[in-house]
């Protein structure tokens, strides 16, 4: 914890909540016990406001009308891109890159990156916890390139082998991408570690931020990734709009991803030329009124302040790791000593999906299965795992109320 | 007893509970009953993929009938599996094949068989129609 944090001071959570409007829902008659945060968070008052404020006053397209709302549109599109940019603190406003989501942003990576740097026998490291979507775009572009996926391996705690990583860096690898935090087991990886010794190489680094970006500071300037990729969804923001931060060095040289309206300089039918950057990679009309209610979801953070999020978020976190280590037959999947957001667990021989479907009957919202990490489970050798994932409108009275919840589905099944 | 008679006695018997405490320890008990299917069947081409639950159906054609026998790794999913078997097991593959089943909603279970659920169920029911459908011509 670093001094910063421990000057934090733990938000009044009751207060908090009202902002938001979903966690007043009831489900089956009782208070929702919402605990699927790393699928994706409830949204605050202010970032429904905006929405609606984006349609009501001054829809329209960007970068194309000299009218007046297309200037007002476009100004408050570019404004969004400024306020992602100071959150991350990039260097540069046009190395931030609008896209659909996590998903899209590595595709994207995936994509340009290999069809520009790849050669038949390079390799491209990923690690043993990625989410599908930090896999499979790799293996679609490693075949279309001859290139070799390479996995840095977890133990059992579920944190990353670094003696492994060390290993694998050979000057064969092109790429590095990892995820900063796990969705499935929680773990916090030692993303400076990897990117400082990748960086020693000369290889560049990919950081899948999805869930790291809602809890923890990311200077992208101080751990120096060269790719960052995040949704909005997550941070509060609204789906279907997400962030590919990109050096501009690497931006540069890669080619266009997709083709279309904003992303050219000059069409004819003989050739092409590209528009400059962030417009080169933001093909057709973007996601305008997501952008902009991203940075306002930003500016909700921004106000309550990060450091003080995270504090709250430990503690709710801390003390449901101690309630729930208390029930008997619970085990942990992933133990990791650094862990943010998410604890996944089973309770004895009790099937993840039989748990989640009785706590849902009581109200509580998590997440069971695989959670899109098949290959963490198959190291685990189970079928899937019960997720609480928290965010810092969590409470300790619904803690309470999911180990409570658990005694009882324990009860029903055995 | 016919597919409708079958669906119906379920109905009652799920028509004396008052919470879903007592609805879910009777799947949960259903589920437990259900007898094991012959360890030889539970391979991988019986195996119904759910997206988080998995189901094993086998199916057996004697005398103008289709038996089936079924399992699953979640209890809860073995038990709605057990009654999806009472209902359709020892009935004609016409009979099969054009059964309407109407007794998961009508006991408050509707989202099992909804796509969103993924816990192999509505794949299963599919797939007796299809040995149903099948085996139609046989007859």
């Amino acid at each position: 914890m670093n001094s910063e944090l421990a000057t934090a001071v733990i938000l009044d959570i009751e207060k908090i909540r009202k902002d938001f409007p979903l966690l007043q829902t009831k489900v089956y008659g009782k208070p929702l016990v919402y605990l699927d945060n790393a699928a994706t968070t409830q949204k605050p008052f202010m970032v429904l406001q905006a929405l609606d404020d984006y349609y009501a006053r001054y829809n329209s397209n960007v970068h194309r009308g000299v009218h007046y709302l297309s200037q007002q549109a476009t100004e408050a599109y570019e404004v969004a891109r400024r306020k992602v940019a100071a959150y991350i603190n990039a260097l540069h406003e046009h190395e931030i890159i609008f896209t659909k989501g996590t998903t899209n942003s590595i595709n994207l990576v995936a994509s340009s990156f290999g069809r520009k740097f790849l050669k038949p026998g390079d390799e491209v490291l990923i690690s043993a916890m990625e989410h599908h979507s930090n896999i499979v775009p790799w293996q679609m572009i490693c075949e279309e390139k001859g290139a070799i996926l390479k996995v840095i391996p977890i133990n059992d705690q579920g944190e990353l082998r670094m003696e492994r990583f060390d290993e694998l860096l050979t000057d064969k690898v092109k790429i590095v991408a990892v995820t900063y935090v796990s969705n499935s087991l929680g773990t916090v990886n030692p993303v400076q570690e990897i990117i400082q010794k990748a960086h020693a190489a000369g290889i560049p680094v990919l950081l899948d931020c999805a869930q790291a970006i809602q809890h923890i500071p990311v200077n992208i300037q101080e751990l120096d990734a060269d790719f960052l990729a995040f949704s909005g969804h997550k941070i509060y923001g609204p789906t279907g709009i997400g962030v590919l931060y990109g050096k501009e060095r690497w931006l540069d040289e890669m080619p266009p991803y997709e083709g279309g309206g904003d992303m050219i300089k000059n069409v004819t039918f003989a050739k092409t030329t590209y528009n400059e950057l962030p417009f080169k990679f933001e093909a057709g009309t973007p996601d305008i009124a997501g952008s902009i209610v991203l940075g306002v979801a930003i500016d909700y953070i921004q106000k309550t302040g990060l450091a003080a999020i995270r504090q709250t978020e430990e503690d709710v976190l801390n003390y449901a790791y101690n309630r729930l280590a208390a029930i008997p037959s619970l085990r942990f999947i992933g133990n990791a000593r650094q862990r943010s957001g998410a604890i996944s667990f089973l309770v004895g021989n009790i099937h993840p999906f039989d748990m989640g479907e009785l706590l849902d009957k009581q109200s509580i919202a998590v997440r069971t299965g695989h959670h899109c990490t098949q290959p963490v489970m198959d190291f685990f050798k189970i079928p899937g795992t019960v997720r609480a994932s928290f965010a810092f409108y969590n409470t300790r009275p619904e803690v309470d109320a999911l180990v409570k919840g658990i005694e009882k589905a324990r009860q029903m099944l055995d | 007893m016919t597919i409708k008679e079958q669906q119906d006695n379920i109905i009652d018997e799920f028509s004396f509970f008052d919470d879903w405490t007592e609805k879910y320890e009777y799947i949960i008990q259903m589920g437990k009953d259900l007898p094991l299917i012959d360890e030889q069947y539970k391979k991988d081409e019986n195996l119904i993929r759910g997206c988080q639950s998995k189901v094993w159906l086998h199916a057996d054609y004697r005398d103008g009938k289709l038996y089936f026998t079924a399992d699953s790794d979640a209890v809860i999913t073995k038990g709605l599996v057990s009654m999806m078997v009472r209902v359709l097991s020892g009935q004609t593959p016409k009979e099969i094949a054009s059964a309407e089943i109407y007794f998961i909603d009508a006991i408050g279970l509707k989202s099992h068989l909804s796509l969103t659920r993924s816990n192999g169920l509505l794949s299963m029911l599919k797939q007796m129609k299809m040995y149903g459908m099948a085996m139609s011509g046989k007859m």
